[in-house]
Order: structure tokens, then sequence, then C-alpha cells
């Protein structure tokens, strides 16, 4: 391909460049055409899916992959690093965005109506901000991105549900900042006691002075805000109204999304910036975050089975699904780990297809009420299937993805002799049927008053097809899971635990 | 020795139906078509399972790994003979459970006929994958399935009762499901892996003891399909499922897959040697003696006919058990064997109470009396499964009871001998009754002769000729018999 | 007593932004105001800043502008304060304004929806006008679930 050379250098950077001018361009096309906006968007999520998976498969074939902004050397200037773990995840993210993206055609026409151009200018800045984030190696930059996402993320919340959206994004706000601050805050300790902002520099330089208690309480900081960022409980105070009150997509694309970002950084930052002993042996911050996770997915099942809202039930869901990842991280044994990273990924896919199933359902139905859904078996028959097998998934059925993760996180804590996380597994799993099983009667078995008048109505096809997509991966990484594991998630565990292998130089 | 034969035939026989279910799905506006799909997938998946019957005869099994999931942890198939034995009872049975449900169905006119043979046909597709699962995830996978599928059926007149009942059913199978996944783990956590082994997979013995029986018991536990008397409660429950459903938990797919999945626990995973050096086997045949007891009382309370056959299944299964963890090699094949003779049995008993619900709608003791002059022949093949149940030659059931005998004597324990007695006795008390009500007690008005349709008639015919059959010559060769020879030569490593 | 006045004095510059951060906290948690928060979050953030500048601070230390010019001699033994943080903190400061742009209107459209700034109000009115997921409507469906 001619000028394909050209470019190939600039592939790290351009994860996030494309999206970003992309975002600042979508109000041009959209003066031109209102209806433009879902192309554009379109075209450039698909453009960064292939530019993630190349960089992916880069990484997995030659390496890591450095590159120096502005040909500045790192640690004086700013250093995007990809190697597995945020290659991983931006493919995640890519991969959910351009979901997401075919979806909102019609779901964004009618609930943000008149808005359309800003929502995809919004949705693509979100989308450079997830994707600095991950694919940052300076501290401070990661910073920058965090706040892009966050703001882009407030706005597209309060887009949604008139009133409730607002005060849900507000809500949000206060503590995404309390959560940036902190983080901030913890920036500042480090650069205190290191003198740089590289990260892989940083993990250098910080067993020197592992004494300070300034890094104990940058750790302790990093910890907290990041805690708020991915919803871990009981730091979920923002997260039920924010995903419950956003429009369609935008829920999708946030509970996608945004919490796997959270759980990638405090996976980066214990693992990438302090080092793995430190965390594990000498703070027991593991320890604590598997305990705190252990605590989440107990607390958001049982919260989740008191909603009647499906949104509302699916972000509680989100609290404990959230808290499968942490466990895995905080349990730091290879196993365990496999189980949480190998999580993030499916549990992107789950439940970015059980919002596109709300979505769906709320744009043919305008119901959310899940007592209301009774006879949609027939009205909505491929959404429904989708919605059951992303449910079963998120149950853990074997043969779907959720069983996978539920085997590794299950056999770490048995690994690490802590019988009891397996029980909060195993109870959490049944917690998953109770809430999702009424559903099931609704949907299927359910009569609704006038049985005789059910037709056929399905949601639209852009609508219809990436949610078919999710739901036939969900059951391909349950068979597959193979390949993830072995070519990611095997040597990304070892590396961060400090096993052998090179997490990044 | 036992050869490996690499055959893809394991992995067509299960998914034969799963493709039915979607030509089903695909064709619901036309029955005929349809439920033709039915049955042409019942027989070529009855004739896949026979065709590897003579080279499970010769002694080989056949392998094949599907994919490998996880590292380490592939979903393969691995036919031997105790697997074939399940494979073929479940298979075979189809047939006739799919013509007896068309007639039922219909003369019914029942809701939401697609979602039914939908459903049924991967419940068949479960059945045999656990048949013949390689490991244990792969087995966990099928029985999942299998839980999730039959969960429509059981629910399927979707009143307030039938949809609680299927709770109670999905409660105590996830339940099961859970505490069987935490056992499959312990297990790899030990063991580093999970495929059955003819002397049960190396390693186990180096779990401590007390981990060893939480295991086993976790074990059990996961096998509540097989309704152990604690954990019996989904089985009467179930019973608001149309008859065919009945008929399709009881003897061919649910709880003989839960028994068979308990057998290749006690067999194949913790395998004979251990369970005899650790002493557990002791008291899990008192364990079951008390569900085999228990379970025959309470049939005798039952007035529904359902619930009374529903009872008789959970003490039955219990012998199958028991059969395993006699450990001799008479009493292993006393239990294997009631795998098949039980399904045989207890599927013409259910489908002649389908067809007295269908064509007399009766479904309770005391209001048939006299029903045999309307429907002999419901009747006749009625009584030949009770009498198989008892005990009674020729049918069926006299074989395996002796084999248990044999097993029970050899290891000298009278109170297992009198629980196999007194048991036989309580299974005539509760079906004679039922016996002689049809036949001999007066009708309060006059009854017209008028049978079951054709499609429900022929099958229960068929079965209890078979009960009858397998009870005159059960060693023929290649029956059922000729299976578990080999299966218990396995197992225990020699011959009878 | 002398002692802890050392300390505070030693390092009164950081005893300041950890006071104003907790004010600010304290705000963002404790106000009911919308607007109130807001300031608090301001205050967070400045707390943040200052603490990142007197960070920066090298005693005796000038600004980090190169004595004698671009390409001029560079004298060796001049010290400079370290320009890093300024420059994080501009970046920050910036941050720090957007926040407060939306925030700021959020409040706006969240006044116009209910009429007020007060939490407890919005709350109020909230639960008014979404009667459909309100306890009451939930366990009016359950009933009806059950009826069936």
């Amino acid at each position: 391909m001619i000028g394909f050379d050209l470019i190939a250098p600039h592939l790290p950077v351009l994860t996030v460049v494309v999206p970003l001018i992309a975002g600042f361009l979508t109000p041009i096309i959209g003066w031109i055409d209102r209806r433009l906006p879902w192309y554009w968007v379109v075209l450039a999520m698909f453009v960064v899916l292939l530019i993630a998976g190349n960089n992916l498969v880069t990484v997995i074939n030659s390496g890591t992959i450095q590159y120096k902004l502005g040909g500045w050397d790192p640690p004086f200037g700013i250093e995007y690093v990809i190697d597995l773990l945020n290659g991983f995840v931006c493919l995640i993210i890519a991969f959910i965005a351009f979901m997401v993206s075919i979806y909102s055609k019609e779901s964004v026409k009618k609930e943000v109506p008149g808005k359309t151009t800003p929502f995809y200018a919004v949705f693509l800045l979100l989308i450079t901000g997830l994707m600095g984030m991950t694919i940052t190696g300076d501290i401070f930059n990661f910073y920058v991105f965090l706040e892009i996402s966050s703001l882009t993320a407030y706005a597209l919340i309060a887009m949604g549900d008139r009133g409730d959206g607002v005060v849900a994004s507000f809500n949000y706000l206060i503590m995404g900042t309390v959560a940036a601050s902190f983080i901030l805050l913890g920036i500042g300790y480090l650069y205190a006691v290191t003198g740089t902002l590289n990260m892989a520099d940083m993990q250098n330089i910080l067993p020197g002075v592992y004494e300070s208690k300034v890094v104990l309480a940058a750790l302790a900081f990093f910890m907290v805000g990041f805690s708020i960022k991915v919803g871990l409980f009981p730091l979920h105070s923002w997260l039920p109204d924010a995903y419950t009150h956003a429009p369609s997509t935008a829920s999708a694309l946030i509970a996608g999304l945004m919490t796997k970002v959270g759980a990638y950084a405090m996976i980066r930052f214990m693992f990438g910036v302090f080092t793995p002993d430190f965390v594990i042996n000498t703070t027991q911050m593991t320890n604590i975050l598997a305990w705190a996770a252990a605590l989440a997915i107990i607390v958001g099942s049982v919260l989740a089975i008191a909603q009647s809202d499906i949104k509302r039930m699916l972000a509680y869901s989100s609290i404990s699904q959230i808290g499968y990842i942490l466990l895995g991280v905080g349990l730091a044994n290879m196993i365990g780990m496999e189980g949480g990273l190998l999580h993030l990924l499916n549990h992107a896919l789950m439940k970015c297809a059980l919002f596109l199933v709300a979505g769906a359902i709320f744009y043919k139905t305008g119901i959310r009420n899940l007592y209301q859904f009774k006879g949609l078996g027939k009205k909505m028959p491929v959404t429904t299937t989708v919605f059951l097998i992303a449910a079963l998934s998120m149950i853990g059925v074997p043969g779907t993805v959720g069983f996978t993760s539920k085997w590794y996180l299950a056999l770490g804590s048995v690994d690490a002799g802590q019988w009891i996380f397996v029980f909060v597994i195993l109870l959490s799993s049944l917690l998953n049927i109770v809430y999702f099983w009424r559903i099931f009667d609704n949907i299927w078995f359910g009569h609704p008053h006038e049985i005789e008048n059910i037709k056929r109505d399905e949601a639209p096809l852009t609508m219809l097809v990436p949610m078919v997509i999710l739901a036939v991966l969900c059951v391909f990484f349950g068979f597959f899971a193979y390949y993830p594991v072995h070519y990611v998630i095997e040597p990304l565990s070892e590396a961060l635990l400090g096993l052998g292998g090179v997490l990044s130089r | 020795m036992v050869t490996e034969i690499n055959s893809i035939t394991p992995l067509l026989a299960v998914l034969v139906s799963m493709i039915a279910a979607v030509l089903i799905l695909a064709s619901g506006k036309y029955p005929n078509l349809r439920e033709g799909w039915t049955f042409v997938a019942a027989f070529i998946k009855f004739g896949l399972v026979i065709s590897m019957l003579p080279l499970i005869l010769k002694g080989d099994v056949i392998t094949y790994t599907v994919v490998e999931m996880l590292p380490d942890i592939p979903i393969a198939f691995k036919v031997d003979a105790f697997g074939i034995l399940f494979a073929i009872t479940s298979s075979f049975l189809w047939i006739f459970v799919t013509s007896y449900s068309i007639g039922y169905m219909r003369s019914l006119n029942e809701h939401a006929q697609t979602r039914y043979f939908f459903c049924f046909a991967i419940a068949l597709s479960s059945a045999v994958g656990i048949a013949f699962s390689a490991n244990l995830v792969t087995l966990f996978l099928f029985y999942e399935l299998l839980t999730i599928s039959t969960y429509p059926l059981v629910a399927h007149n979707e009143t307030p009762e039938a949809i609680s009942s299927g709770r109670k059913y999905l409660t105590y199978l996830m339940i099961a499901g859970v505490s069987l996944l935490f056992a499959i783990v312990v297990v790899y956590h030990y063991t580093g892996t999970t495929e059955f082994s003819f002397s049960g997979i190396a390693g186990m013995d180096a779990i401590p003891q007390t981990t060893l029986v939480i295991l086993f018991v976790t074990f059990m536990i996961g096998c509540a399909k097989a309704a152990f008397m604690p954990l019996h409660a989904w089985l009467p429950a179930a019973m608001v499922a149309p008859t065919p459903v009945s008929a399709l938990l009881h003897a061919v797919a649910v709880v003989k897959a839960g028994v068979f999945t308990a057998l290749r626990v006690i067999l194949y995973v913790f395998g004979v040697d251990l369970m005899q050096d650790s002493g557990i086997w002791l008291y899990m045949a008192y364990f079951v003696s008390i569900t085999i007891i228990l379970a025959s009382i309470y049939a005798l309370m039952q007035d529904n006919l359902k619930k009374r056959l529903a009872y008789s299944t959970v003490s039955q299964l219990s012998y199958i058990v028991l059969g395993a963890v006699l450990i001799t090699p008479h009493g292993l094949t006393g239990g294997m064997l009631h795998i098949p003779y039980h399904a045989f049995m207890k599927i013409t008993l259910f489908m002649c109470a389908g067809a007295l619900i269908v064509t007399a709608q009766k479904e309770n003791i005391s209001e048939m009396k006299g029903i045999a002059r309307q429907m002999p022949i419901t009747m006749i093949a009625f009584t030949v499964g009770a009498l198989g149940m008892i005990g009674m030659p020729p049918v069926g059931g006299y074989v395996t009871k002796w084999f248990l005998l044999l097993g029970a004597a050899e290891l000298h324990s009278m109170i297992l001998i009198a629980v196999l007695l007194v048991s036989a006795v309580l299974n005539a008390a509760y079906f004679f009754p039922v016996i002689y009500v049809a036949f001999f007690k007066k009708p309060d008005h006059e009854l017209k002769y008028k049978e079951a349709p054709l499609t429900m008639l022929i099958p229960l015919v068929v079965t209890a000729i078979i009960s009858i059959v397998i009870g005159i010559w059960p060693d023929a060769p290649g029956m059922f018999l000729d299976i578990v020879e080999i299966a218990v030569a396995n197992v225990t490593g020699g011959g009878i | 007593m002398s002692g802890i006045l050392d300390i505070v004095y030693a390092e009164y510059n950081y005893w300041i932004y950890v006071t104003l951060m907790m004010i600010g906290f304290y705000a963002m948690i404790a106000k009911k105001n919308l607007i109130k928060k807001v300031i608090g979050a301001n205050i967070f953030q400045t707390a943040i800043f200052l603490f990142y500048i007197s960070l920066s601070d090298v005693t005796g230390g000038t600004a980090p502008i190169l004595m004698g010019g671009h390409g001029g001699e560079h004298a060796a033994d001049v010290i400079y304060t370290n320009p890093v943080p300024h420059v994080l903190i501009l970046t920050a400061i910036v941050v720090a304004v957007s926040t407060t742009a939306v925030a700021l209107a959020l409040i706006i459209r969240i006044y116009n929806e209910y009429g007020s700034l007060d939490e407890d109000v919005i709350r109020a009115a909230r639960r008014e006008l979404q009667p459909e997921f309100s306890e009451h409507a939930r366990q009016k469906s359950v009933a009806e679930v059950s009826e069936q």
C-alpha cells in the first residue's frame, strides 16, 4: 500500500489522534448534512479498530512498541508505550466502540433528537480519552486523558433522561473530580520523590525510596481515586444513576469501557508504576483489594436483585462484575490474574451486549421496567435471544465467556487458599441467576394482557447486527478462550506479577 | 488392552439434535415438517450411537477432542462402554418419546409446541453429550445445558404453578451446578486434570481425607439431578410439566444424567480403590439406602399417579448409586444395568399415565376405578412396567435386583440386603393398588372402550415389550448386559 | 509544644494546602447547594495546584529562564526552580476550568428543570416526577405479577 510505510511508525499515536481529529471535524461534517456524522463515526471507529488490531499483533510478534512524542527521548518527553496489557485493552476499546457506533444510528436519533452531531463529537472525544489513558506511558499525560474521558462522559450522560440524566451527570462530576484530584495528588507525590513522570522510569527509581511514607500515601491516593472511577463498592454511588439515565448508546459505551479502563489503570499503576513485590507483599494492597472486590461482588448482586429498571439492574450488576476483575487482580497469583484480565474482555462483551439489548427494547417499546417485558419473546425474538445468551454468560454457564473467567477466578482463589472467595464467586453466580431469570420468565413465559396482538416487531438492522456479533463472540470466546489466554493473557500475567517475561522494555 | 480410536462420530451424535433444534425453530410454522425433523434426527442419532457399539464391544474406546477451551482444558469426547450404555438408552427412547409427544401435544392442542420440540432436541443433545464427555468440564458444560434446556419444558404451561415449579427445579439444579463446579475446580487444583480414567484420576489419593470427604459430598450435591433424598423435592414439583416431559425427566435424560454423573464421579474420578480405601462407599451406601426406603414410603402416600411414579423414581435411582458404591463387580453390574432397565420400565409407566390423562382425563388413582375396561392395552402395559419395578420375573427389573442382592450378599451386609427386600415389598405395596383399582374395582359409571391415539399407544406398547424382552433374555449378544460387563471390567480391572 | 509548631513552620506550605484541601473536600461532600459543591471542587483543585507549585520551589532558586539567553554561555552555579510542575499545573488549571464550566452548564440545566439548586429539593422533585420507577410503582407491578 502506498504511503503505509510512511504511516506505519506513527500507528501508536494514531490510535489517539484519529478519534481526536475526527471528533473535532464532526461538527463540520454535521453542518454539511445531519445524517453524515454517523457514517463518519463508524468510519473513524473502523480505522481505530484496524490500528488497534495491528498494534496488538505487532506487540505479540515483536514485543513492546515505544513511540516518542515529538521525538523527545524519555524520560524527558512524553512516551507512548504499547505492551501486551494496553494493546489488549486498546483492542477491546476499539472493538466495543466500533460495535456501539454502528448501533447508535437509530438509537441516538430517537433519544437525543436534534443533538446527534454534538453527541457524536463527544463520543469520539470520549474514545480519544480512553485510548490516551490506556496507551500513554507518561503519568501526567495519563491524568489529562483521564479528565478528557471524564468530561466527555459527563456530557454524554447529561444528554440522557431529562432532568435525571443531568443530575446523575452532576453527581458523577463531583465524584469524578474527587477521584481525579486524588490521582493528581498521587502523581504529585510520586513526582516529588522520583523526579520523573515516565512510568517505566518511575518503576526503576521507586524501589529505592519505598521506605518513604510519601510513596505509601501516593499508592493510597491512587487506589481510592481509581476505586471511585471503577465504581468499586462502597465508592459506587455515582454509577447506578449515571448508567441508568444516560442515553442507551452512551450507557453501553460507558458501562462497557469506562470501568474497564479504570480497572486497567489500577492494574497499570499497581504493577507498572509500583512493583509487584511492593503491592503484594510490602503493603498488602492486593489483599485489601481482593476483600473489597469480594464485598462488591456480593453487594452488587444483591442490590441488582432489588431493581426493577433494567438499566439500573445492569448497573448494579456491573458493580459486582468489576469486583470479579479486581478480585482476580487482588488474588495476585498467576491463575487469578489471568481470570481478572480475561474478565476485562469478557465483561466488556457481555455487559455491552446487555446494555445494547436494553436500549433496543427501549427504542421499540419505551419500556425499561422489567416487569413489563411480558411477551417480548414473541415481539423481538432476535433481541431477546441476544439477551438470553449474554445473560447466561453473566451467570457463567459453560460454553459462554462468563464460565471461563469464573473458572479461572475460582481456581485462582483455591490456589491462593482463599476458600471464602470461591464461595463468593459461586454465590454470586447464583444471585445472577436470580436477577436474570425473572426477566427470562417475563420475556418468554409472561402473558401480556393483549396476547393476540403481539406481532413481530424487531429493532432495525443497524441495532441488531452489533448485538448479534457481540452475542456470537460471547459464545465464541466461551469455546475458544484458548487464543486470548495463550497469546496475551498468560504472558501478560507472568510479566505483571514479575514471574518472568517483560511488561515494557 | 484398550485401544483409543479417534473418530468424529461422537461429536456428530451430539450435534445431530442441535442441528435438528435449529431446523425445528426455522420450520415452526409447519408442524408436520417440524416434527419430521425431530423424527429424522432421532433416528440418525440412534444410528450414529449404535454404529459405535461394535467397537465398544470389542473393548476399544473412541475419542475426539473438539476444541481446547482453555490451556489444558479441552472439550473432548470419549466413548466407553458405560457412556454408550447411557447414550443408547436415551437416544433409543427419544424415538418413542417423540412419537408419544406428537400424539400428546396434538390431542391436547398444546401451545408453544415449537419451543417444546426445540428444547427437547437440545436436552437430548445434552444427555448424549454427558454420556460421551471425556472430562469433568465437558460433562459440566452439557450438565448445565441440560438444566437450562429443560426449564422451559418444566414451566411449559406458563401458569403461576408451572413457573413456580420451574423455579424450584432451577433452584435445585443450579445450586447443584455450582456445587459441581466447585468440586471440579478442587479436583483440577489437586490433580491438574479433569479427565476421567478407568481407575480414577491419578493424584486423587493425595488429597487429605477431610477434603476428600467434603469433595465427595459437594460432588453428590452436584448430582442433585439424581434426586438423592434431601435434594429430591424438585422432581415431584416438576410433575406439573406435560407427561412426555416427565418421561424425559425420569427415563431419558435428566435423572439418568444425574445418576450417570454420580457413577462417573464415583468410579472414574474417585475410582474403585479410593472409594474402598477411604471408606466413603459404606456411608454412601447407607445414605442412599435411606433414600430408597423413605422415597418408597412417600410414594405410598400419593394419590396423584404421576407423583407416585415420581417418588418411585427417587427410590429407584438410589438403587443405581447403591450398586455403584457396593464396589463389588456384581453390585456394579446391577447398578449400571439398572440405568437402561429402569428407563424402559419407567417410561412405560409414564406414557401410560399420560395416556390416561389425555384419553380419560384422570390423574388420581382413586378416580381410576375400572379404567382397564376403557383402556385395556394401556393398563396391561402399565402392569408390565409395575411388575418390573417390583422385580417380578419375567419383566426386566428382577435382573438388576438379582445382581444388587448378589453384590450386597458378597459384602455380607445384612442391612443392605434387608433394604433391598423391604424396598421390593414397598414397591409392591404402592403399585398393586393401582393395578387392583384399575382392573377389579367397579367403575362409577359405564365406560366405553377408547384407547389413546396410535402415536401414543404404539410407543408404550413397544417399551413394555422391550421391558419383558430384556428380562427374559438379558444376556443376548450386544445387549445391555454385554455392555455393562465391559464397563465393569474396565473399572475393576478384571472380569466378573 | 514548640516542637509541633516547628514542624508546622518548617513545612507551612504543606499545611496550607492540606487545610485548603479539607475545606474544599468538606464543601463538596457536605454542602447541599450545588454551586457550593462546585466552589468546593475548585478550592480542592486549587489546593493541589498550590502543592505542586510549592513543590517546585528550590531555596534560592530563580525563575527557570536560562541565564544569558538561548545559545549563550550557561552559568553553572545558577540555581533554577523546577519548571516542570509549573507546566503541569498550567495543564491542570485548564482541566479544572473545563470541569467547572461543565459543572456550571449542568447546574443551569438542573435549575431550569427543577427550579432549585438544593439537593434535597431536587431529590424530592425527582421522586415526584418519576413515579414509574419509584418503590411504590415497583411493588404495584410485583403485585400485578403475582396476581396473574
